[in-house]
């Protein structure tokens, strides 16, 4: 199993954390994980994204042109990625924000509005956890009880308390996310 | 025990200084190596090993303080991004010159000047042609992954001493700010005094009454000492060439092209040979570890058996000239990299191997 990922939106929209999560979700379950952030000057103020590889296997290029899953969280990151998801591959994308929605056919979009359920649960910052949930329901590729002991790793101790939480609105993203059709 | 943490390069090199006994650490910030301090002065090692990690006021205060610790027979090191490395070109040659051993990491960014906080791979020329002046050499490896991140400062400092020689580990920005999986060694004590005055007889560690003077310089006005000294280096340089090259070699038994890659240029090289190969093109990589010494011969027996090499770095071209020195013009050699900050992709990589070799 291998699994390449891109994670593109907004600095501040915890876009590199949700990244760590799920690689630390990976290293739990035993997999060869690796995660690369565009640190640049554009993570200042601007878009912040980062590739995140799942494997069974050592891998290889840390630096991917193009992606199974590409989750977008903003309108800068849908037309810089929706073109590099591999042909079969998906795309999850809250629709918040965005003005031009996916148009190709030759792969699965799914849609998790997570900024608006994460406004609704009185619990803003669990914003990325609703997205990472809605992926999690689409690509089960690791399980849970690895997740919660990723998030255990990749939270300070201080902030444990919040666990409960963020497992919560993980749960809440593979409930509310939805394939989109854009067969007429 | 198998303790398995997810960390960046840049953290795994902090936290490998500690484990490796490491007296002491000087350095100053800057993108995109910054967490090495970071991490450090998180950790307090002060408390621990006893080691000492200062910020010193410039890359110029660092590399000197480095020469003062290395002279002292202590395990000393720094780290720093192409401008500031630039800065510690002079420290370098004197380092080399007084034969000290330490240990200098140099996460590359995009230049030249200032240039980007981006990744690069154009210091290659800075760091195994000299980059200070005077004939001399750095051992040089090339780390391709954060668990090598991990575990090459303790074979740098090995390196060091064994030869007593400035070693750099030079990595870039991909390789020291990606996460991946890292196995920490265990813990190693520091060196007492006695262990370095016993093994390290030439550190200035205090004149006892029974033995000469211990000097360190790299300064020897008279031009036949200078000369016999050069020759010293040079002889030491030739048993570095003979006995520390390092490389590795993926799906190079079959191959009719040959790409060559070190670092991060390396990892996504790998995946342009599984591309490749996907495509029928029977392809093989070698990946030198060590630049300096490089390995040469292998490159000679590898040209025997291929039609063409890719020298791939991010860089408008700098290793490949020492590819091209080792192949003699027996097979075609080229070059591709992004550079500027800019990093190719394994696609890219793949285009340029059918265009420049293949279809050229």
């Amino acid at each position: 199993m291998k699994e390449e990922i891109v994670i593109a939106g907004f600095g501040g929209q915890g876009v590199l954390s949700m990244g760590k999560i799920l690689a630390y979700s990976g290293v739990m379950q035993d997999m060869e994980v690796s995660w690369m952030p565009a640190y640049g000057p554009e993570m200042r103020g601007g878009t912040a994204n980062v590739t995140v590889i799942l494997s069974d296997e050592r891998i290889s290029s840390p630096i991917l042109h193009e992606y199974d899953t590409a989750i977008i969280l903003n309108q800068q990151s849908m037309d810089k990625f929706e073109k590099d998801v591999k042909p079969g591959g998906t795309l999850i994308y809250d629709g918040n924000g965005i003005t031009r929605h996916p148009e190709r056919t030759d792969i699965n979009i799914y849609r998790v509005d997570a900024t608006e359920e994460a406004a609704r649960m009185h619990a803003v910052k669990t914003f990325n956890m609703i997205v990472l949930g809605g992926y999690l329901k689409v690509k089960p590729i690791v399980k849970m009880e690895n997740v919660i002991a990723g998030l255990k790793k990749s939270l300070p101790e201080r902030h444990h308390h919040l666990i409960p939480m963020n497992e919560k609105a993980i749960t809440r993203g593979g409930e509310i996310i939805n394939e989109v059709s854009l067969v007429e | 025990m198998r303790e398995l943490k997810l960390m960046k390069g840049n953290e795994a090199i902090a936290e490998a200084a500690i484990r490796a006994g490491v007296d002491g650490y000087f350095g100053y910030p800057i993108t995109p190596q910054s967490e090495v301090m970071e991490t450090l002065m998180a950790e307090k090692p002060w408390e621990t090993t006893g080691m000492v990690v200062l910020q010193a006021e410039s890359e110029i205060a660092s590399i000197n303080m480095v020469y003062g610790g290395a002279g002292c027979g202590k395990r000393v090191m720094t780290s720093s991004s192409s401008p500031g490395v630039s800065l510690m070109q002079e420290g370098l040659t004197y380092l080399a010159g007084a034969e000290l051993p330490c240990v200098v990491v140099n996460v590359v960014r995009g230049g030249p000047g200032l240039g980007t906080i981006q990744p690069a791979q154009s210091d290659y020329f800075q760091t195994v042609k000299g980059g200070g002046h005077g004939d001399y050499k750095l051992i040089t490896l090339a780390p391709a992954s954060v668990q090598e991140m991990a575990d090459f400062v303790e074979t740098a400092f090995d390196l060091a001493f064994k030869y007593r020689n400035p070693v750099m580990i030079l990595s870039d920005g991909v390789i020291g700010q990606m996460m991946e999986k890292v196995e920490l060694k265990e813990f190693k004590p520091r060196w007492t005094a006695d262990y370095i005055e016993q093994n390290h007889p030439w550190a200035t560690t205090g004149k006892k009454k029974d033995r000469a003077k211990n000097i360190i310089t790299s300064v020897q006005l008279e031009a036949s000492v200078q000369e016999a000294f050069n020759h010293k280096l040079q002889n030491k340089y030739q048993q570095v060439e003979e006995n520390e090259v390092l490389f590795e070699e993926t799906m190079c038994d079959d191959a009719e092209y040959l790409v060559v890659a070190y670092g991060s240029s390396a990892r996504i090289c790998q995946k342009s040979v599984e591309l490749a190969r996907e495509k029928g093109i029977k392809v093989g990589m070698l990946r030198p570890i060590t630049l300096y010494p490089f390995p040469t011969r292998q490159l000679q027996e590898r040209a025997k058996q291929v039609k063409g090499i890719l020298s791939v770095e991010m860089s408008a071209g700098q290793m490949v000239e020492d590819v091209k020195l080792a192949v003699e013009c027996k097979v075609p050699v080229e070059h591709y990299g992004r550079f500027g900050g800019s990093v190719h992709s394994p696609g890219e990589v793949v285009e340029a191997l059918e265009q420049k070799l293949i279809g050229g």
